[in-house]
């Protein structure tokens, strides 16, 4: 079995400041983490490894320096590592990226076949949730978002089932092998690699890739060239005009009350919406 | 010179391809008999946009035969539609990527749309993501605000990114139909006009069971699950540090009981054991986009505050007045969470009790 984990590394956007004047994002000094969405993602990864020795490929696409992010999932206990790096990637939306990593995973496929597909939900910074189905598009993956336990993998069978977030509930569905899982977060917890594998990811040799390494047949598709949307203009939101309305009553009691006084007036469905999900389910 | 005369042309060809997309387009969410109130709020916004460019606005409907399809018609043609392309078919009773991606696929090039608009849900999300990418078109995720800029007649899609830090305002230029997936209870409601009326069109499906790889083995409501379900849930009720001894959190719970509320907390009260990692909200946990956040002994954090901003209201108690939670919430209560906590639960359950005037 190959199971192959698509990860970004992204600035922490706990620490991302915004320039006062320019509004531009202020990435210098802010450190990069893997995308915590994808950790998720690798950790199940992990587990078909544990469960049935699959081998665990790692590939993302990124600037030089999103090697860190593949030698710590490989930290995790990640086998072979691949980093897609070229000029022509820069500037790449969603449509874009999912042509590339595409392009990169079918050849990966030519000679080593995989099974699975794995991305995180989202990214923290783009938050769009597009690249992994673009990448199931593109390839004929069945895809399976929002997934939040594999229920049954059988490998001679070439099936899977799992359970996935839908509208309003949890949808089991059954498909075929090769598929394509975005997991959802909080479904497992990645774990501390051993110290052998810290010492493998340290030795092990990166496969670095351009666009032409990657099997990409068509440059034009990449990139900010290969890019649809276009970003016309980035700017902070505006700060809101005050600060919370501070409620000041002389006791618990009728601060409690002014805050619901002041929370109905402002919204005027809710009490009639509080009361018909407490009388449905007493 | 013959040089740059080649893409000059070809550049107008492509721009007369483009011209042939002409309208804007809503998807219509019917799930088990209901429409998501964001297909609702996008027929409203949708309009607008038409209007600006002077073309027809229309719903498209994929649904099982026996989805109430005609009053959902009805509906869309009162709430603004002038069309409504209605697909119908057995195989689409139960959401999956590959039938509706197939359906919405064969209506945009049949009768390409230069915009259309899908309410950012899990079922939204899954399908426009596979839809632009089979079109080859542009689309812009989560959108909380859509205006046309005149001057390239293109949408112009808002959207907030790095967890909010920043909005971004996206267009696609060169590829059509202009996708974006929008947010939830961002867009008002339209109203709904009685006696209005519009066209159906019926389109069939072409797809057949057999060629469907993926299958639906079952269906379980949230109303029938255990764990928390943060992430869309409309009432949440939260407690962090300042909530003292981990036994306090009862009192966050007798609050949730009283308004039909899941219960999350900041990371510090999962590393103390004080819940499991489902309810954790943050940016290493849920992110959350209830109608009302209550926030309790929670000082808010960059990390909190990226996972809460997207609540329509957010209401904080805090013995600290400069609290950055302050900065954030709508409504902020200056004093002790385990005094308030207890005289908010008795006032909403008396507000809420059958009988009492409501408005």
């Amino acid at each position: 079995m190959h199971v192959i984990v698509c990860i970004k590394q992204v600035p922490d956007s706990a620490q991302i400041r915004v320039h006062p004047v320019t509004n531009t994002i202020m990435r210098q000094g802010v450190p990069t983490i893997i995308n915590p969405y994808d950790l998720f993602a690798l950790e199940e990864a992990l587990k078909l490894k544990d469960r049935f020795g699959a081998k665990v490929t790692v590939i993302t696409m990124g600037p030089p320096m999103a090697d860190q992010a593949l030698r710590k999932a490989l930290t995790f206990g990640c086998d072979d590592a691949i980093l897609l790096s070229d000029r022509v990637f820069a500037g790449a939306d969603t449509l874009a990226t999912s042509y590339a990593l595409a392009s990169a995973i079918a050849k990966i496929g030519e000679t080593q076949p995989f099974d699975l597909v794995f991305c995180g939900k989202q990214t923290i910074d783009g938050d769009t949730a597009q690249v992994g189905p673009g990448i199931a598009k593109r390839l004929g993956l069945n895809q399976l978002t929002y997934v939040w336990k594999i229920e049954s993998l059988d490998i001679n069978a070439r099936e899977i089932v799992v359970q996935r977030r839908a509208e309003g509930g949890v949808q089991t569905l059954k498909t075929a092998l090769p598929a394509l899982i975005t997991m959802l977060e909080d479904t497992n917890e990645i774990r501390f690699g051993t110290m052998d594998d810290a010492f493998r990811a340290a030795r092990t040799e990166l496969t670095l890739w351009n666009a032409a390494a990657a099997g990409v047949t068509d440059p034009s598709k990449c990139g900010l060239k290969g890019s649809p949307t276009q970003v016309k203009k980035v700017f902070a939101p505006p700060p809101r005009a005050v600060k919370a309305t501070q409620i000041k009553g002389d006791s618990p009691a009728a601060n409690a009350e002014h805050v619901i006084d002041a929370l109905f007036s402002a919204h005027p469905g809710m009490q009639d919406d509080l009361r018909a999900r407490t009388t449905q389910n007493p | 010179m013959t040089e740059q005369a080649k893409p000059a042309s070809s550049r107008a060809k492509q721009d007369e391809a483009l011209l042939a997309y002409k309208g804007v387009w809503v998807s219509i969410e019917l799930e088990r008999g209901h429409v998501h109130p964001v297909s609702w709020e996008l027929i409203g916004k949708g309009r607008q946009l038409a209007d600006t460019l002077g073309v027809p606005l229309s719903g498209i409907l994929l649904a099982p035969p026996d989805a109430p399809i005609q009053e959902t018609v009805a509906d869309a043609h009162a709430y603004g539609a002038d069309t409504v392309y209605v697909m119908a078919d057995p195989i689409l009773a139960e959401y999956r990527t590959q039938p509706y991606a197939k359906g919405m696929v064969d209506l945009i090039k049949k009768y390409q749309p230069e915009i259309l608009l899908i309410g950012a849900t899990t079922l939204g999300r899954d399908l426009a993501s596979a839809v632009a990418t089979d079109m080859e078109t542009g689309l812009t995720a989560d959108c909380t605000e859509l205006d046309i800029d005149l001057s390239t007649r293109s949408m112009a899609a808002t959207r907030p990114t790095f967890g909010g830090t920043l909005l971004c305002t996206i267009h696609t230029l060169k590829a059509r139909p202009q996708m974006a997936t929008v947010r939830p209870r961002v867009m008002p409601m339209p109203e709904h006009q009685q006696g209005r009326t519009g066209e159906t069109i019926m389109a069939k499906l072409e797809i057949a069971e057999d060629d469907i790889i993926t299958k639906v083995l079952s269906f379980i409501p949230d109303r029938d699950q255990d764990t928390a379900q943060l992430a869309f849930a409309d009432y949440i009720v939260a407690g962090g540090r300042g909530l003292g001894k981990l036994e306090n959190f009862q009192l966050l719970r007798d609050l949730a009981d009283v308004l039909g509320a899941e219960i999350g907390c900041t990371r510090p009260i999962v590393q103390a054991g004080g819940m499991t990692i489902d309810h954790q909200i943050g940016q290493t946990g849920k992110t959350i986009r209830p109608k009302l956040y209550i926030a309790a002994g929670i000082s808010g954090a960059i990390q909190h505050r990226v996972g809460v901003e997207g609540a329509d209201c957010i209401i904080a108690i805090n013995a600290d007045p400069n609290a950055p939670i302050f900065d954030f919430a709508h409504y902020g209560i200056v004093g002790d969470a385990l005094t308030i906590l207890p005289a908010l639960t008795d006032a909403f359950r008396r507000r809420l009790a059958a009988g009492q005037a409501g408005r």
